[in-house]
């Protein structure tokens, strides 16, 4: 190859205690590239990237930046190596400006003195954003971007350090389509200007997209570099679950009756702003997707028919008669499984056990007395049934990985056995491994009897699950396919682009 | 149901970590208790009618307590305690003063404090103003109104059944104030713990959306712990009203701090989502050891505050979690 290297990490070694997570790993980076980096929880990419940027310290190998080994102590080491993380969970400051925090810390001042030098931050502010090719004003209060803003803020910032290798982590998870397609053009524009990029993501589409090569990393060792032109999406697959596992991620064609009885019968929803007329029905034992783009009113239908919302006008029938309350739903046996699970699905700081148990408190309480024997029972058989990976169920949920957090938020409702289940974004940031577990999960539910309602931004996920996917478009549903009729995701995909002028050629009005 | 072999890990036989934080509190009474006895042993420190002596002095510290721990572990917090029990106080003084029977006087002062414990509850949960606002202005306004009752006044009460079971009184020998302590602290401790009540406190401050969208009517939750920590604080100032013989305005001034010093050296999450009843009952015995000793060193109330509070500093410093 003729592209310099950027970074070299060689043979890396770290372990925790007695547990080896990294065993002698090697991964390097071409200037210019974007080269995404992938694997399982647990898998030992978190590791590896905070080796890099300094957080953790190594306990062998060696790493390069453009030839020179270097030490990477601390954040301060990683900042002087050009090495800079744009963080998931973001760690701009809200009330402060967007020139503000670019410069945070290492504010221009006036020539000789310790004044800061507002006109000069903007100023440079200015040139950097231009550069990036973005519209945001360097004036504006970050907490009044949106979440695609804010990450695009993060990677000037990093910039304004001269930052010269990029690590994004789940850098789409929150962007809405757009904002996405918006961040893919700057990526191109950095790996243009010889910024180099790690990018970690689980969402395979966007990947094979976007980047040059595939890293793939399991049990603390790397499987495969590829690049991704001779790359498919079940290659990938297969290297990170390991040979012949990839099997649960293909659809099933299960049989629902054409005569088996509507659970819950949608008419006419109309709900503020986004959802004008809404009208769908789920069948017992059936799973049915719905797709639309993020910010489409998909969530607030979800809460609607979980009693959390009220309708502006139309109905939610379930079993006969309407949802009245939030409490009515769970106790006529409505489940949600929330879009974000540390937020709305789990008590973190409390064990896996308290979590299981916290919706089904009523059933193992007697007079007034939690049933703690009873429940112990129930809580030990969700975690087999589902294998969450847990020491025990005392374990504090909050130590878990996201497909096990994830596990519990739809155990928890299992118990219940619910007659409606509904699942939103059931799978993101969690591993594949996980992800093909949870919708056997889900299968065996509906196999029982349980409608599913199932959305999801990953096409690949809705086309695995459902039975049926209803597409939502500008507050209606657009479309209702059989998944039978679907032969490919692209073709899903122009069907919630529906009209729109950015639809690809084919689907150009 | 699953295809797949997973490779659960067995699960581990190895001992749970010890965490010390958890602890902190009981080392610290022991630490405490071991330094007083040596320095001041011989001056009466260890003797029955003195450890009596502080378990009488913190009764009501503890009854308010116990309610307060409750009340945090919700995630809230409620500054109005200390002047709710005065209002109790001069209640049930008031009524009896009116020639009432002392149960009907008792009933009024526990109604008291369940009304303004509701109004907190009210303005938090509906309204949605946060708690520390809330009781912080419910503190001052009840202090107030205990004012305006009898114009700063106080109420003798010569009641001898009601002083001998609300203070000066002996059950085979045990203060009926170190009873009282006990049993509310075993109530709470039970209902924190073992009740499915308990378990909503615990999730509601622990997370109080994932809560709600797992069933949990926070709001009624919330309000429940308002209602629980009036009727407590209540109960402490009928406890102050037997033992002093007397019902004062200025009863329980300071009272919510030292509470709510003894949840948090306890060991309760300030935060919310983390109670113990235990915890609460050794850090307001040991803010009453470490009171009831620098005494009898002979310090004086301006020498005491200054220990003390560095003491409770000092725990809470030991008994924070290492941050990363």
């Amino acid at each position: 190859m003729t592209v310099p290297l950027i970074l070299e990490m060689t043979d890396i070694a770290k372990s925790f205690g007695s547990i080896p997570v990294l065993k002698r790993v090697s991964f390097d980076l071409r200037k210019g590239e974007v080269h995404a980096l992938m694997g399982g929880n647990g898998a030992g990419k978190s590791t590896l990237m905070k080796i890099l940027t300094g957080v953790y310290s190594r306990d062998g190998g060696t790493v390069k930046i453009e030839g020179q080994t270097v030490d990477l102590y601390g954040a301060k080491g990683a900042e002087r190596a050009g090495v800079a993380m744009i963080f998931q969970e973001f760690s701009l400051v809200q009330t402060l400006t967007v020139a503000q925090n670019i410069f945070l810390k290492r504010e221009p001042r006036f020539a000789g003195t310790p004044f800061i030098n507002g006109a000069e931050m903007v100023r440079q502010s200015w040139a950097i954003l231009d550069e990036l090719g973005v519209d945001i004003d360097p004036d504006a209060l970050v907490s009044s971007l949106s979440v695609g803003y804010m990450q695009i803020v993060e990677i000037a910032k990093a910039l304004s350090k001269k930052a010269r290798v990029l690590i994004m982590d789940e850098p789409t998870s929150s962007l809405s389509e757009a904002e996405t397609s918006a961040l893919f053009e700057l990526v191109g524009r950095l790996r243009a200007s010889g910024i180099s990029i790690v990018y970690i993501s689980h969402r395979m589409a966007e990947i094979l997209s976007l980047c040059d090569r595939v890293t793939v990393m399991r049990d603390g060792q790397t499987v495969m570099t590829e690049n991704c032109a001779d790359l498919s999406v079940s290659r990938i697959v297969e290297a990170m679950l390991g040979a012949g596992n990839a099997a649960s991620f293909a659809w099933k064609d299960r049989h629902v009756p054409q005569t088996a009885r509507p659970v819950v019968k949608v008419r006419n929803l109309r709900l503020d702003k986004r959802i004008e007329d809404v009208s769908f029905d789920i069948r017992e034992g059936e799973i049915v997707g719905l797709a639309g783009l993020m910010g489409s009113g998909r969530t607030e239908i979800a809460e609607t028919l979980f009693g959390r919302r009220k309708a502006v006008s139309g109905e939610v029938i379930f079993d006969d008669a309407p949802v009245t309350s939030q409490a009515d739903a769970i106790e006529r046996g409505i489940a949600l499984v929330p879009e974000d699970r540390r937020k709305f699905g789990l008590v973190l700081e409390h064990s896996v056990g308290a979590n299981i148990i916290l919706p089904n408190l009523a059933r193992f309480t007697r007079r007034l007395f939690v049933q703690d024997a009873a429940a112990s029972q129930v809580v030990q058989d969700t975690i087999r049934d589902l294998s969450i990976k847990t020491d025990g169920p005392e374990k504090l949920s909050r130590l878990l990985s996201g497909g096990n957090q994830q596990k519990i938020v739809i155990g928890k409702w299992l118990v219940r056995a619910p007659r409606l289940l509904i699942l939103d974004e059931p799978t993101i940031g969690v591993d594949i491994g996980a992800k093909s577990e949870i919708i056997d999960t889900v299968r065996a539910m509906a196999d029982k009897g349980t409608a599913v309602l199932v959305i999801s931004s990953e096409l690949e996920e809705l086309m695995a699950i459902s039975d049926r996917i209803l597409v939502l478009h500008s507050g209606r549903i657009a479309q209702s396919v059989n998944r039978r009729d679907i032969a490919t995701e692209e073709e899903l995909h122009h069907a919630i682009q529906g009209h729109k002028h950015t639809a690809p050629a084919r689907g150009a009005a | 149901m699953q295809s797949k072999d997973i490779n659960t890990p067995p699960p581990r036989a190895a001992l749970p970590k010890v965490q010390l934080q958890n602890y902190v509190v009981y080392i610290f009474f022991a630490v405490v208790l071991a330094f007083f006895a040596i320095t001041i042993g011989d001056k009466g420190f260890l003797s029955v009618t003195n450890l009596f002596n502080i378990a009488r002095t913190t009764a009501m510290i503890t009854v308010i307590a116990v309610a307060m721990t409750f009340v945090i572990s919700a995630g809230e917090l409620d500054l109005s305690v200390g002047s709710i029990a005065a209002l109790s106080a001069l209640t049930c003084g008031l009524v009896m003063q009116a020639g009432f029977v002392w149960p009907l006087a008792v009933m009024a002062g526990l109604t008291a404090g369940l009304i303004v414990g509701s109004m907190n509850g009210f303005f938090v949960t509906v309204i949605g103003i946060p708690s520390f606002l809330v009781t912080l202005g419910m503190m001052q306004f009840v202090r107030g109104l205990d004012m305006r009752i009898t114009y700063t006044n106080p109420i003798a009460i010569s009641n001898p059944t009601y002083n001998s079971i609300f203070g000066s009184g002996s059950l085979f020998g045990i203060p009926s104030l170190l009873i009282w302590s006990v049993a509310v602290a075993l109530l709470g401790f039970v209902v924190l713990k073992y009740t499915g009540f308990g378990r909503q406190i615990l999730a509601t401050g622990g997370n109080r959306m994932a809560a709600e969208y797992s069933g949990v009517n926070t709001r009624r939750i919330k309000f429940a712990a308002f209602l629980l920590s009036g009727a407590a604080a209540a109960l402490a100032g009928l406890l102050y009203t037997g033992m002093m013989q007397t019902a004062r305005f200025n009863f329980g001034e300071g009272a919510e701090l030292m509470a709510i010093a003894a949840v948090i050296l306890g060991g309760t999450s300030l935060f919310g989502g983390k109670g113990t009843i235990l915890g609460t009952f050794a850090g307001s015995l040991l803010i009453g050891t470490i009171n009831n000793g620098l005494i009898i060193m002979g310090l004086d109330v301006s020498e005491q505050m200054m220990v003390a509070g560095g003491i409770i500093i000092l725990a809470v410093a030991f008994g924070k979690k290492p941050s990363n």
